[in-house]
């Protein structure tokens, strides 16, 4: 049986991960665009369509975010304003590099790769997080300020090269700063489909030098718009798959609320180390994908699906279970003290 | 009825953004509203 064209597996696939992306990145803080694109590479479709329909899906995402959070924290809508302008040339030239590399038939190869690094990479950081929060159990670690700017940004902003432009913390930051890395996140979301959140913050933050809260306001107030001109130009050249993008969202979203309500009564701490490993199953599983595309091994394509969301589904389960024992936990203690009072 | 493929590849573009941007606006809105049903309906349990 077939609904707008696809089948009903597919259509409980796609919105069943796009309700475990949710409660992931609605748990952890993240987009999830980075899970969808290497997902739909996977299950075949062209790299121009996995990316597109990956950075619409980041646009749904961040339309989410944007009503979630339009009273929390600050936004420099000047830096916003010109991240917005270089982040979507970066975008527009990764989208070009894009249908050029599918002319040249290498497009799905460069993006595959390009996700084996960036997954295995993300894994690596989230498992030294977690050896790291390990070590630091019983220290008394030094609370860092959000109106902190850290020390590597002040180091950038004491190189004055004109135009030089006024930030609303009181800093002042190279417009070639703000060009060059706004324009490389661009680049990177546009090439691999990524909404680049977890890239542009520290970005932001590290390089151009805003305290935190408003790096985290302005990177979401930038990506909104960023997103909103990735999925334009992707949707002129054919490459954005609605009905995909609607399913995923329609499990996402409520994904999102209850992973974003179990980060009160989970630890991330105790689940940060299985996200770690989920990562680098996700990397080993396209590499597994495109190995299987190179030695036209049909059964390596079926190994990485499992990989990649059989690993997503398993720690997305692992928090669900430990928020449904926390709020029964709740609920019994409640009955309790009721009962006592009667 | 409007032919949506016989429009200007813009102008489907922009449709497009469009038809993503109330979907989510839609679904947050309308998965807010369960959100306070079930939050409701738990608290009025361990209230009780």
């Amino acid at each position: 049986m077939d609904i707008f064209g696809l089948g009903l597996a597919l259509i409980v696939l796609f919105v069943s991960f796009g309700f475990v992306v949710g409660v992931l990145f609605g748990f952890f803080g993240m987009g999830g665009s980075f899970l969808i694109t290497p997902t739909l590479l996977i299950l075949g479709y062209p790299a121009s369509v996995a990316i597109g329909s990956g950075l619409a899906f980041y646009f749904g995402t961040s339309v989410i975010a944007v009503m979630k959070h339009y009273d929390v924290g600050q936004v420099d809508y000047r830096l916003g304003a010109i991240l917005f302008v270089v982040l979507s040339i970066g975008i527009e030239l990764g989208s070009r590099l894009v249908f050029g590399l599918e002319a040249l038939g290498v497009a799905n190869l460069v993006t595959g790769v390009a996700y084996v690094v960036l997954l295995a990479g993300i894994g690596a950081l989230f498992l030294r997080r977690a050896a790291n929060l390990d070590a630091d159990h019983g220290e008394d670690g030094e609370a860092v300020s959000d109106e902190e700017i850290p020390p590597i940004a002040r180091q950038i902003q004491s190189y004055t090269v004109p135009p030089m432009i006024g930030l609303t913390s009181g800093g002042r930051a190279s417009l070639w700063t703000i060009t060059g890395a706004g324009g490389s996140v661009g680049l990177i979301s546009g090439l691999i489909g990524v909404g680049g959140g977890f890239i542009r913050m520290p970005v932001i933050y590290y390089l151009i030098g805003t305290p935190l809260t408003a790096a985290v306001g302005t990177s979401l107030f930038a990506g909104l718009f960023a997103g909103a001109y990735g999925t334009f130009t992707y949707g002129m050249g054919g490459g954005v798959d609605l009905t995909v993008v609607s399913l995923l969202l329609v499990g996402s979203a409520l994904g999102a609320r209850i992973g974003s309500a179990a980060t009160t009564a989970v630890n991330e701490d105790e689940v940060i180390v299985y996200f770690g490993f989920m990562m680098l199953f996700a990397s080993v599983g396209i590499a597994l994908s495109e190995l299987g595309s190179w030695l036209e091994v049909g059964t390596l394509d079926v190994v990485s699906v499992f990989l990649l969301v059989g690993s997503s589904f398993v720690v997305a389960s692992l928090i669900l279970y430990q928020f449904g024992q926390a709020t029964r936990t709740q609920y019994a203690s409640a009955r309790q003290v009721a009962k006592s009072g009667e | 009825m409007i032919e949506l493929s016989a429009l200007p590849p813009s102008v489907q573009a922009a449709l497009l953004v469009g038809v993503i941007l109330v979907q989510a606006v839609v679904l947050y809105v309308g998965y807010g509203a369960v959100e306070r049903i079930v939050t409701e309906r738990f608290s009025s349990f361990t209230d009780a």
